[in-house]
């Protein structure tokens, strides 16, 4: 209940500026399930969605990470995507404010992946791998 | 006692019953139509099975050993960041160089894990975190990885890697974190988003040297399990029982 | 009939709380220490990719180790009827309670996540023998526990015997899985052999009565009781049985592998070549830790001097502590055989001896472990009545005339 009377709190005083997802999931639908329930019981849907996806294979898009990451991280008016750390970020607005720490994002993009490799682009990642690769070369002659 | 090695003994029970249930299958839905052809895209919302047992091929004949190329894939389809730590670096593929002492040939291979059909690693964790799923993928369930390390110790092929240093800019089909010890995928994702193929594979195969050959082992008329059929194909430390998905031709 | 008089240490003394406030303060760095490695992830301890358990698994497997054995000496008592030991055996369960505590918070606060352990009390893989050890540690602590309570409330003295039996076979058990860990690495060249289980068990007879002989020793110092000869010289006579025992076990295991040449790297690795390792086998575990304290024990002058029975049980720690290392640390240092026969390289350090070299951090949550237990004791003996008012071979003597 205290979650509860807090979520509805967040929604009202938390940032304004949160990027809108990018589009209805359904005619029917806002999202996956009505707004209220995914409030309440997102985590349920993407605990159980998790140990389908690992444990079976079963990789729908419904209630996946991915999935809610992919609709519900999106681009700013200057085309920057907001991450877990930043308040704007869709799961952190929340979780910040009611003070729920998860560890999704230790592991998790908290961005799609479109923006996760532009990051990498500009971070010069991409030449760790080349490195790694000559490493590994270099080694394999000896 | 000696050992044989036939690969027609590749999960030889469950493919008796798979072929079984297929034909049957065959024949009550609609005759003509096989359910289960061959090793194609398995629709998302279905579970995977052991229908399939997906594995790998090594021919080392064709091998070069001065190519990573398989390894630099591995890291890139990934993400495998180096920290420019090597000691504690993930490496989910490595190639390894064999050197026999009286010839001094020398045979360079690709090294990654075999998954196993009865994996070491699944029979040490504790809390079942590694785990071999029904398609024969040997994985670790980072959900309930407690970073115990036992797995490390127990797999024969030095195939995993525990993470031991925060990480950023993670994929998002290859989640990764501190803390929890990992090893390769058979590029899972691929696999079940229907690529039947996999990143080091398929870097191989552009490379134009195509040692490394993906498939379903448990389907007779896919490509590993007639090249596998044909020229036979040993398991490494073949002595530990293990029935590997990975094996090798030309050690 | 209770002859032996029992009765709490005074808590009210300077050096008393200067103990304790060393000991808890050892402890809490330990625990800084390892909230540290927790934060910036393991690349700042010595463990790598090659040597996945480093020294906080050499401490902590000792500390489990010497719990179960540092039981021995209550379960002579009650399950084999050496009455002479009966007035040890309270302080004997209190000790392997404390020790085994302090072991696994070591291995707990190692873990890559230490947050799930809830994951690990929860979910189990009954092929483990891990899963099954988190079975086996905890039942310990329980069966311990009822043990003391049936020894220390008269009420219930009768049914000290049961107890014990059940301690006694429990802590059986327990050894037998700790060594197993290791036993049932079927791929490793150190391990994979079923030795290592009864091997454990007679490393924990000597450390554990090692350890529990340094505690005695050190709280009837501190205490001002009196403490006398004739127990103490059982008490060493027994340990360097079970030195020799160590000693015969580790002789066994190197003879079977030197037989098979497919184990003849590993062995060369050990005995000659392995550089710190080689030197922890020959001069710290065997020499120091076994030889020195059998001739301290057995042979005169040494042997007749008090002294000497803490030079040598603390000997036998060290040893113990070396043997481990040589053990779990040499044991992961060795590469690991792919193809039997050839020279293998790569960039993950195939075919190469592993470096490892442990970290402050790692050295730190080690002694943590050790002072936590030590300090679990301190307090125990305060609180409750563990320790005799006296050991004098006067009072035991009485014990013994009236039973």
């Amino acid at each position: 209940m205290v979650t509860c009377v807090s979520m509805i709190q967040v929604f009202a005083d938390g940032p304004e500026n949160i990027p809108p997802p990018k589009g209805k999931y359904s005619e029917e639908t806002v999202c996956v399930e009505p707004v209220d329930v995914m409030r309440r019981q997102h985590f349920e849907y993407i605990l159980d969605h998790r140990d389908k996806t690992v444990i079976e294979g079963i990789r729908t898009e419904k209630y996946s990470l991915t999935g809610c990451i992919d609709c519900h991280i999106t681009p700013d008016a200057q085309g920057k995507y907001a991450r877990y750390s930043e308040e704007i970020h869709f799961c952190a607005s929340c979780h910040l404010f009611t003070a729920v720490t998860i560890d999704c994002f230790q592991c998790h993009a908290d961005r799609p992946e479109e923006a996760v490799r532009a990051t990498l682009r500009m971070s010069g990642q991409v030449i760790g791998v080349q490195e790694l690769g000559k490493l590994m070369q270099l080694d394999a002659l000896k | 006692m000696r050992y044989t090695f036939d690969t027609s003994e590749v999960d030889s029970g469950r493919r008796g019953f798979t072929l079984g249930v297929a034909a049957l299958g065959g024949l009550s839905v609609a005759p003509g139509i096989f359910l289960y052809h061959s090793a194609s895209a398995k629709p998302a919302d279905q579970p995977v099975s052991n229908k399939q047992r997906w594995g790998m091929l090594v021919n080392t004949n064709v091998c070069q050993e001065d190519c990573s190329a398989c390894v630099t894939a591995c890291n890139e389809e990934n993400g495998l960041w180096s920290l420019g730590r090597p000691a504690t670096d993930a490496q989910w593929i490595r190639k390894l160089n064999v050197k026999d002492r009286q010839t001094g040939h020398v045979t360079s291979l690709p090294m990654m894990c075999q998954h196993c059909e009865h994996p070491p690693c699944v029979d040490v964790c504790p809390t079942k975190a590694s785990f071999r799923r029904e398609d024969g993928i040997v994985l670790v369930n980072k959900h309930t990885c407690i970073g115990c390390r036992y797995c490390m110790m127990a797999c024969p092929y030095k195939a995993r890697s525990f993470i031991h240093e925060p990480l950023y800019e993670q994929l998002p089909h290859s989640p990764r974190g501190k803390g929890c010890v990992e090893s390769c995928t058979l590029c899972v994702h691929k696999v079940d988003r229907g690529d039947n193929n996999t990143a080091c594979a398929e870097a191989c195969a552009k490379d134009g040297h195509e040692a490394l050959v993906f498939g379903d082992l448990n389907d007779p008329h896919s490509e590993i399990s007639r090249l596998l059929e044909k020229h036979g194909g040993s398991q490494i430390r073949a002595d530990l029982g293990l029935n590997t998905g990975v094996r090798y031709q030309g050690i | 009939m209770e002859s032996v008089r029992f009765s709490s240490v005074d808590a009210r003394s300077v050096q008393y709380w200067l103990l304790l406030g060393a000991l808890a303060l050892t402890a809490l760095v330990g625990y800084l220490a390892a909230h540290h490695m927790d934060v910036e992830g393991h690349h700042i301890t010595g463990m790598n990719n090659q040597v996945v358990w480093g020294f906080p698994h050499v401490v902590a497997v000792f500390l489990i180790v010497a719990a179960s054995g540092s039981l021995n000496v209550a379960s002579i008592s009650s399950v084999f009827g050496k009455i002479d030991y009966k007035p040890l055996a309270r302080l004997s369960g209190l000790l392997a309670i404390a020790l085994l505590v302090g072991g696994l918070i070591i291995l707990v606060l190692d873990l890559g996540r230490p947050d799930r352990l809830i994951v690990a009390m929860t979910v189990y893989n009954f092929k483990s023998i891990f899963a099954w050890n988190i079975f086996l540690y905890i039942g310990f602590i329980v069966v311990t526990f009822v043990y003391l309570w049936m020894m220390m409330e008269r009420k219930m003295n009768r049914f000290v015997k049961p107890a014990g039996f059940i301690a006694f076979i429990w802590r059986l058990i327990l050894t037998t899985g700790t060594g197993s860990i290791f036993g049932f690495l079927v791929a490793r060249q150190a391990y994979d052999a079923a030795i290592m289980a009864p091997l454990f068990i007679i490393m924990s007879f000597a450390f554990g009565l090692a350890v529990f002989l340094l505690v005695l020793q050190a709280s009837y110092a501190g205490t001002g009781r009196p403490l006398g000869d004739a127990i103490l010289r059982k008490l060493k006579i027994l340990l360097g049985i079970f030195v020799a025992a160590v000693l015969y076990f580790v002789l066994a295991y190197h003879l079977t592998n030197l037989y098979a040449t497919e184990h003849h790297g590993v062995e060369h690795f050990v005995l000659i070549g392995g550089g710190v390792y080689t030197f922890l086998f020959w001069f710290v575990q065997v020499f120091a830790g076994c030889v020195v304290p059998l001739v301290l024990i057995f042979i005169k002058p040494f042997s007749q001097s008090r002294h000497m029975v803490s030079v040598a049980s603390l000997l036998v720690i060290v040893g113990g502590m070396a043997q481990l290392y040589v053990i779990i640390i040499g044991g992961q240092a060795y590469p690991l055989v792919l193809f039997p026969g050839m020279e293998e390289s790569s960039s993950f350090f195939d075919g190469v001896v592993a470096q490892y070299a442990p970290s402050i951090f790692e050295i730190l949550l080690g002694a943590g472990g050790i002072c936590l237990a030590l300090a679990i004791v301190t307090v125990g003996i305060a609180v409750l009545e563990f320790l005799p008012e006296s050991l004098s071979d006067k009072a035991l003597k009485l014990e013994s005339a009236t039973t």
